[in-house]
């Protein structure tokens, strides 16, 4: 079994705390923007539910016929706080026990929960995006209405940018730095 | 890579974050900035004068707002379907009936499109007309006074929208129904019926071409469709009118989602002339009806309200020629004639498209029989034989278009908050420019005549936000100025207006300023209580009655010291501003005055009812600042308990 150094569980430990914040704060942001709305709009998700301005996005949905986003059809937001603080417990397991194994294991487990994550995701935009209802005002070419997974497209009069919002880099950031830590410590000098 | 150092550690995590961070840009907006010449093409120095006269629909102020341009500084707003206090206007005793309807006094209304009258297909500035979209009415403003002089009711409207939209000379301003109402039985029917039952209306309204007065001549009976917006034809389409038409679902509930369902509505064409020829001929049906027609006389400054009991209606599925439908991509908005008279050109809200019909085509399809059926008994023309074009993927939204001298049209775009310019014969895009924001009409001045001035378009926005100091819930509404002068169209200015701005009409300003009026002439006053110099001043009692002949001169008021008036009395201050020159208004107001003050102008009487509740001394004063001495201008009226027997006195000057 191989030891992690000391300086790499301790960083391993910080990267752990320093995701507990993600669970009270936005994670996901939709940013939109529009002649009309210079001031811009911006739908979060947070780890446990819906915030910014939903409720003035969902009204103007309406108009293309995209179903209501509400935060009880998304059963991720009951799960989502509990994952983020096994981030937090596996992190700290791994700094205490300080063994590789352990690294691997907390690794892994981010990898595989940001895949997770973004497909769950592309998913729930595919799914609002392509069930519109037939009868709206506005009937889209194709009947797609997809926001981008990651960075900007315009849709009609809408700039629409996704990106990680400051809970998503308390997490990614932390992982890139336990990725970049699994790779020193593989390939450090003995 | 077998050793790595803590060093390359950090070179690992920061490649990460950069990769992380830098994989998308955002696209850049469209640059607003103003070119440098911007201002000195709005300056007008202090002390000069506007190149063009603005006039713009007071939207739910139901009146009008007159503006000078390039500065984009506010002259005027002219009550036309609201009350004034500020003019007397709807609260004086000889602008009351200008508010008179079937439905009793009215004194408000949501006013949407100016219309400058016209000669041979060129504003001529004698009037603008402006309808009333609520209470339908049709006003007519004399651009001599800038006053309102003429309402109109229409009868059998359900909503008049679609109007006043002159035709070329003047014959006739119309009014189409926005919404269809049931005309059987007298008019009771279950909505759900609004298929079967519920019709449309188109009002032609005749207007006299010495003095401008309007008469109702025929109302076309149309289907139960919603009638949006129109233009008369001109030059060679010259006695046809159209109408754009949304809701050819008739959906009588949830219209932004059951109105929106067909691809295609329509434009409405119809032969006016030819109606008239129907008229002519008896083919009319009479209608009782009760619609007001109120008329301010200029020699006795006072309005009337005649009741009209009658109105000749046709349905135009008995006359043939008369109506075409022509199918239109979706929900149409504007529906608008270019200079030649030739290309009709369609705004549909939701379309892709902008839809060029040309009226030669229109004729042979008519002539071929060019027909997909009909609609409710009204040919529809098929959509390829009318069409002389598409503008393909001009934006989103569009609403109305003008046009310039040179051949261009310009569109509004309403949810992409631009004007997109377009060339009217290849269909092509020539330029956009935002506009801020979510433009509705638009304005090129005389702009919809047979030969426009051009140089400006105006856009009429629909929002503000963040273009102007913020003033609570509600902001400012606003207009914006470009020039099109050039390749590219430039934006100069923005500046407030009155709301909603639904459409404006623009002129030379010498097109007005030719038939100015300075002030009224006192020799030609036939008030009925004129008091035409300080002689003729008196108090007069009849009853409860009480006639305060009175004078209003610089600077004081005969008489200005009045006793014998008693609690409950109605006192009639009829007031006549005795001077003949130029900008000398003088006001009139009495303490306790529960409906307004008087805004008197030279040479003109108007009336103040005042009754007063309670006994004691009350100050009357002229509030429009006349003269060095206006703050003398100032008198008293003593009001005597109920039963008392003060003799009735009055005076000017006597110690």
């Amino acid at each position: 079994m191989k030891k992690l150094k000391i300086f790499t569980r301790i960083i391993i430990a910080v990267c752990a705390l320093a995701m507990i914040p993600s669970n009270f704060v936005s994670v996901w942001q939709i940013q939109l923007e529009a002649p009309q709305y210079p001031e811009g709009m911006k739908m979060e998700i947070w780890s446990h539910k819906i915030g910014g301005d939903i409720d003035k996005i969902n009204n103007l949905n309406h108009y293309i016929g995209m179903a209501q986003i509400k935060e009880e059809n998304f059963p991720e937001f009951k799960i989502m706080p509990w994952i983020i603080w096994a981030f937090v417990v596996l992190g700290l397991l791994t700094a205490t026990i300080g063994k590789r194994f352990m690294l691997w294991i907390f690794t892994s487990v981010l990898i595989a929960s940001g895949v997770w994550g973004m497909y769950d995701f592309w998913h729930w935009e595919y799914q609002y995006g392509h069930n519109l209802d037939p009868h709206a005002a506005i009937k889209l070419p194709g009947m797609s209405y997809q926001p981008p997974m990651f960075g900007w497209k315009q849709l009609l009069n809408f700039l629409a940018g996704s990106f990680p919002d400051t809970g998503g880099w308390l997490i990614i950031g932390p992982a890139i730095v336990v990725v970049a830590l699994l790779i020193y410590e593989m390939f450090r000098k003995k | 890579m077998k050793n790595v150092s803590i060093k390359n550690l950090l070179f690992i995590t920061a490649g990460f974050f950069a990769a992380g961070l830098f994989t998308s840009c955002k696209p850049p907006k469209v640059d607003s900035a103003l070119s440098g010449d911007a201002a000195k093409k709005v300056y007008v120095a202090p002390g000069k004068k506007d190149e063009l006269y603005l006039f713009t629909s007071g939207g739910f102020s139901g009146q009008v707002g007159v503006y000078g341009l390039p500065s984009g500084r506010m002259l005027k707003q002219v009550p036309v379907f609201s009350q004034d206090a500020e003019t007397g206007y709807g609260y004086n005793e000889e602008t009351k009936p200008m508010l008179m309807t079937s439905h009793g006094y009215t004194p408000w209304d949501d006013s949407h499109h100016p219309q400058l009258s016209r000669t041979d297909g060129q504003d001529d500035g004698r009037w603008l007309f402006i309808n009333a979209n609520n209470t339908p009415r049709i006003a007519r403003m004399d651009l001599g006074i800038f006053k309102t002089t003429e309402i109109i009711e229409l009868p059998n409207c359900g909503g008049n929208h679609a109007s006043p939209f002159i035709t070329q000379n003047t014959e006739y301003v119309v009014g189409a129904s926005r919404f269809s109402i049931p005309y059987d039985k007298d008019g009771d029917a279950a909505i759900a019926e609004y298929k079967e039952k519920f019709k449309g209306t188109i009002s032609y309204i005749k207007v006299d071409p010495q003095t401008g007065h309007m008469k109702l001549n025929f109302q076309l009976l149309v289907p139960g469709v919603d009638y949006d917006l129109s233009r008369a034809g001109k030059g060679i389409s010259h006695g046809w009118s159209f109408f754009s038409c949304y809701n050819s679902e008739k959906a009588h509930t949830l219209l932004e989602v059951n109105a929106s369902q067909r691809d295609k509505d329509f434009i409405m064409a119809v032969n006016w002339k030819k109606a008239e020829e129907y008229l002519a001929q008896g083919k009319g049906m009479k209608w009782a009806a009760n619609y007001a027609h109120n008329v301010m006389d200029e020699k006795t400054h006072t309005a009337t309200t005649t009741m009209e009991k009658e109105v000749t209606v046709m349905d135009v599925k008995d006359l043939p020629g008369v109506c075409y439908f022509i199918p239109c991509p979706k929900s149409p908005h504007g529906c608008d004639v270019d200079p030649t008279g030739e290309y009709i050109c369609a705004s549909g809200k939701l379309a892709a498209v902008i839809p060029v019909y040309s009226f030669t085509k229109m004729q042979k399809a008519i002539a071929d029989k060019a027909f997909d059926g009909d609609y409710d008994g009204v040919p529809v023309i098929k959509y390829e034989a009318a069409l002389d074009g598409e503008v393909e993927k001009p934006g989103l939204g569009p609403l109305h278009t003008e046009f310039d001298d040179k051949g261009n049209a310009y569109t509004s775009f309403f949810v992409s908050s631009e004007i997109v310019k377009w060339d009217v014969k290849t269909k092509k895009v020539l330029d956009r420019v935002p506009t801020y924001y979510s433009i509705g009409h638009l304005c090129v001045p005389m702009g919809d005549n047979i030969h426009p001035y051009g140089k400006y378009v105006i856009a009429l926005n629909k929002i503000t936000k963040d273009r102007y100091l913020p003033t609570g819930p509600e902001l400012t509404q606003s207009a914006q100025l470009y020039s099109i002068d050039g390749e590219k169209m430039q934006l100069l200015l923005d500046f407030p207006t009155i709301g909603e701005p639904h459409y404006a009409q623009a002129c030379p300003a010498e097109l007005i300023t030719k038939h100015e009026v300075k002030f009224f002439k006192l020799d030609s006053n036939n008030h009925k209580y004129a008091a035409k110099n300080e002689k003729e001043a008196k108090v007069v009692r009849n009853g409860n009655d009480v006639h305060v002949y009175m004078t209003a001169i610089r600077s004081h008021f005969t008489p200005d010291n009045i006793e014998g008036v008693k609690v409950g009395d109605n006192v009639f201050f009829h007031v006549t501003n005795l001077e003949q020159d130029w900008d000398v208004p003088h006001g009139f107001a009495v303490k306790g005055a529960n409906n307004s003050e008087l805004l008197v102008l030279p040479g003109e009487t108007a009336t103040l009812k005042w009754t007063p509740e309670r006994a004691g001394v009350f100050p009357m004063y002229c509030t429009d600042f006349c003269s060095a001495l206006h703050q003398e201008m100032q008198g008293y009226v003593r009001v005597s308990p109920a039963g008392s027997t003060a003799a009735l006195k009055f005076s000017t000057g006597e110690e």
